[in-house]
C-alpha cells in the first residue's frame, strides 16, 4: 500500500479542525507511515501542487477568491473532505448572511471599502463532497478513521443517529427532562455525548442528524421558556443553512 | 529603479498572511505585513446574541488559542452581570489557561519554529534528525491538551466552561493523578532545554515598548495590572484610554498603537522581561544558562521566553493542585442585566481585550475584541524593517527565509487577527 498524499487547505475558518487533527501528538510520527503532507501550509513549507489522493479541507467560501480555490483543489484531488462546521454547512461564519453585508462590515470595520467579502457558503454549495467530517470541531480520533479508511479504500462509517443515542449510552439523566433547552434529539452524534456527559445542554456543535424533528423540540423549549429569538439563535449557529434547520433559523 | 520581494502565504503560522517588501538600492522603501485571512466579522455576530452564547462565539476565533478567548468573555460577560466567582473556580481557570498557553506553546517551538533552526521544511523532516527533541515538544503538547480537557471537557473549543463558572469540575483526586503528566512533561522541557538554548538565534535588536499584564505573587495570566517597558501601570478597565486601534488599507487586522508614543511588542517575550520576578527557580536556572539576559529585546528571545514560561506554567500548575481547596460548587447563579464591561488576559501571545455592551435582558448589543496579534503587528512590521537593513544585498531567498523566521518569532495568530502571511519582496 502506497502512502496518501494528503493536502489540507484553510478557508474562512478559525483552524480548530486542523488543531484537532494535530491533537493526535505523539501518534503523528506513526500517522506519518500512512500519509505524504504535499500540501499543509501551517505544518510545512512544502507547497505540493498534488494531485492529492485526499483533500481535508476547513473552512467556509466567504470571499471572492476562494470560489475560485475550492474549484481548483477540487480539480486537483481524488477524495475530497468538507473538514468540520463550516465546511460542511457554513458554520458559526453563516451567521452574519442573516444581517445586511454592510451592516456587517460596519460593526467590524470603520472603513470597509477595502474589505471583500461574500454570502457565506458551504464547500458543496461550489464543488462535489466526498466525505462530509462535521463538529466544531470534528473529534480527533475521527478524523484519524477517516484518513485510515480513506487508505484502506472503504467509506467511513460516521454516526447519522442523534446524540440522545449516544447520552443513553452513557446512562446520562436526560437534561430536557430536567428542562435545560438541550438539542441532543436533533443533533447528530460522534462526540460521544461529551457536552451531556459533563452537564452541559449540547449546543449542536455536529450539525443536524438525518430527519430530525425539530418542530417538536421546539416546542418543548417553548414550554421550557425559551424565548423565540433564542430559539433562532440556537438553531442558527452551527448549521442554520442546512436543509434541515432552514425552515426555523430564518432565510 | 526598485525591486519587488514577495513571500506568497508565509508557512508554519496559524492563518493566512502575505509580507511585500520593495527594496530601492539598499534601503528598504516600503514593507506591508498584510492579512489576506477572510474576514470573520466576529463581533458583528456576536450582536443580538445572549450573554450566554458569547465565550462559545468567541472561542471560534481561533482553534490554538479558543481557551483564553472563552475566558476573557467569560470574565467581561461577568463584571457587566456583576458576578464574581469563587476562588476555586479563579484557580481551576487558571489550571485551563495554563494547558492553552502550554499546548500552544510546544506546538509554536517544536513543531513550527524549531525547523527555522535546523534548517528542515516542516516538523516531519526534523523528526528524522531530531526525533527526541520533537517526541519531548508532542509530549509538551499532549500534557496541556490534556490539563484543558481535564478542567475543559474538550482541547479544541472546550465545553464545559459557562458564565459563572462550570458546568462540571474534576474531583481534587483526578487533578492529583493528572500531575504526573504535568512532571513528566516538565523533565521533558528540561532535557531540551540546552537544545533550545544553543539555537543559533540570529543577533539583532531594537527597543521597543514591551507590554504585559504583570501580579505581585503569580505569574500574570487571566488577570493582572496592564505594565509596559516605558512605564504604563494601568488596570485592565483604564486600557482603552491608552492603546486605540486604527484600521490600515491592506490589511483585515487593525493595528494598536499606544497613545503618544507608538507600537509596541506582546507575548512571551515581554511576559518574562515585566514579570522575572515570578518565574520558577527551575526557569530561571535555565534562563541563566542563555545568552540573552533579561529584560531582552531581541524578539528571536521570545522561543527562549517560551522556553520559560512552559517550566514556570508547569510549576504554578503543580503548586495549584497541590495546594488544593478545588473543590465547591461548580458555578454561580447568573442573573442577565444591562451593563458593560471589559477584560484583558494574557493569550498565548499576549494580551487579549474583549469589550462588551448588553441589553436589559442580557442580549448583545456591541462587541469588540483586540487579540494580540492584531495589536502588535505593526511592531512586527518596525522589527523587519530594522533586522532586512543588514540584509538588503542577499539574494531574494535569504531576505524571504529571514523575513519568514522573524515573522514566526511573534508566533502571529492570522484567524485572530483578522478582523495575516505570504511574503513579497520587492527589489532594484
Amino acid at each position: 500500500m502506497g502512502k496518501l498524499r494528503i493536502g489540507v487547505f484553510k478557508f474562512t475558518s478559525c483552524s480548530g479542525c486542523q488543531l484537532s487533527m494535530l491533537r493526535v501528538n505523539e501518534q503523528l510520527l506513526n500517522l506519518l507511515n500512512l500519509i505524504d503532507i504535499d500540501y499543509w501550509v501551517m505544518v510545512s513549507d512544502v507547497k505540493g501542487k498534488g494531485p492529492y489522493d485526499l483533500a481535508l479541507v476547513e473552512g467556509s467560501v466567504s470571499t471572492p477568491e476562494e470560489i475560485g480555490e475550492i474549484k481548483e483543489i477540487r480539480s486537483r484531488s481524488r477524495i475530497l473532505v468538507a473538514l468540520g462546521d463550516c465546511a460542511t454547512y457554513g458554520g458559526l461564519n453563516s451567521i452574519r448572511n442573516y444581517m445586511s453585508q454592510r451592516e456587517v462590515e460596519k460593526l467590524v470595520y470603520e472603513n470597509p471599502t477595502s474589505i471583500r467579502s461574500t454570502t457565506v457558503r458551504p464547500l458543496d454549495y461550489y464543488v462535489d463532497v466526498d466525505i462530509y467530517l462535521s463538529g466544531c470541531p470534528p473529534d480527533t480520533s475521527t478524523i484519524v478513521e477517516v484518513i485510515k479508511d480513506v487508505a484502506l479504500g472503504v467509506p467511513p462509517r460516521l454516526p447519522k443517529y442523534p446524540v440522545c443515542v449516544e447520552c443513553k449510552l452513557s446512562e446520562n439523566e436526560c437534561l430536557l427532562i430536567k428542562g435545560e433547552p438541550c438539542m441532543g434529539p436533533v443533533i447528530k452524534a460522534g462526540c460521544g455525548a461529551l457536552c451531556p456527559n459533563l452537564g452541559r445542554i449540547c449546543e449542536g456543535c455536529y450539525g443536524p442528524a438525518v430527519d430530525p424533528n425539530a418542530e417538536s423540540l421546539l416546542d418543548k423549549w417553548r414550554e421550557i421558556g425559551l424565548s423565540e429569538r433564542e430559539i433562532v439563535c440556537k438553531l442558527r449557529k452551527y448549521a442554520g443553512l442546512s436543509k434541515e434547520f432552514k425552515r426555523w433559523s430564518g432565510l | 529603479m526598485s525591486k519587488r520581494l514577495e513571500v506568497p502565504y508565509i508557512s508554519r503560522v496559524e492563518g493566512k498572511g502575505t509580507l511585500e517588501i520593495t527594496i530601492k538600492g539598499s534601503e528598504i522603501e516600503e514593507l506591508k505585513l498584510r492579512i489576506f485571512e477572510a474576514p470573520r466579522f466576529i463581533e458583528a455576530i456576536l450582536v443580538g446574541r445572549p450573554y450566554y452564547e458569547v465565550h462559545e462565539i468567541t472561542s471560534r476565533i481561533c482553534g490554538i488559542c479558543p481557551v483564553t478567548h472563552q475566558i476573557t468573555a467569560l470574565r467581561a460577560v461577568e463584571k457587566a452581570m456583576g458576578v464574581k466567582v469563587p476562588e476555586h473556580i479563579r484557580k481551576l481557570r487558571k489550571l485551563l489557561a495554563i494547558g492553552g498557553i502550554l499546548s500552544s506553546h510546544a506546538l509554536h517551538l517544536f513543531l513550527l519554529a524549531l525547523p527555522d533552526y535546523t534548517g528542515h521544511p516542516s516538523v516531519v523532516e526534523m523528526a528524522k534528525a531530531y526525533p527526541g527533541v520533537v517526541k519531548a515538544g508532542l509530549r509538551i503538547k499532549e500534557a496541556g491538551d490534556g490539563l484543558i480537557e481535564l478542567i475543559g471537557g474538550r482541547s479544541v473549543h472546550p465545553v464545559s466552561t459557562v458564565v459563572g463558572g462550570f458546568t462540571s469540575i474534576p474531583t481534587q483526586r483526578k487533578l492529583e493523578s493528572f500531575k504526573a503528566t504535568l512532571l513528566k512533561a516538565k523533565e521533558e522541557a528540561l532535557k531540551v532545554s540546552d537544545f533550545v538554548l544553543d539555537l543559533d538565534f540570529p543577533d539583532f535588536e531594537r527597543k521597543c515598548e514591551h507590554m504585559a499584564l504583570h501580579k505581585p505573587n503569580e505569574y500574570p495570566v487571566n488577570e493582572g495590572r496592564v505594565v509596559s517597558t516605558e512605564g504604563l501601570d494601568v488596570s485592565e478597565d483604564e486600557y482603552r484610554k491608552y492603546v486605540y486601534e486604527v484600521q490600515v488599507g491592506y490589511s483585515t487586522a487593525k493595528h494598536s498603537l499606544v497613545k503618544g508614543r507608538g507600537s509596541f511588542m506582546l507575548g512571551p517575550l515581554p511576559r518574562v522581561n515585566l514579570n522575572y520576578g515570578n518565574l520558577s527557580d527551575d526557569a530561571k536556572e535555565v534562563a541563566s544558562r542563555s545568552k540573552f539576559k533579561f529584560p531582552c529585546f531581541n524578539p528571536f528571545a521570545a522561543n527562549v521566553a517560551r522556553l520559560l514560561e512552559i517550566i514556570t506554567l508547569i510549576d504554578e500548575a503543580i503548586a495549584i493542585i497541590d495546594g488544593g481547596e478545588l473543590e465547591g460548587p461548580s458555578r454561580v447563579k447568573v442573573e442577565p442585566k444591562e451593563g458593560e464591561a471589559c477584560a484583558l488576559t494574557e493569550a498565548p501571545r499576549g494580551l487579549n481585550f474583549h469589550s462588551y455592551k448588553f441589553d436589559e435582558r442580557g442580549f448583545v448589543t456591541y462587541a469588540s475584541i483586540a487579540p494580540p496579534t492584531c495589536q502588535h503587528l505593526r511592531n512586527i512590521e518596525l522589527d523587519l524593517m530594522e533586522y532586512l537593513k543588514g540584509y538588503v544585498h542577499e539574494s531574494e531567498k535569504e531576505i524571504a527565509r529571514r523575513s519568514e523566521m522573524l515573522v514566526r518569532a511573534y508566533d502571529p495568530c492570522i484567524s485572530c487577527s483578522a478582523h495575516f502571511l505570504e511574503v513579497k519582496v520587492k527589489k532594484g
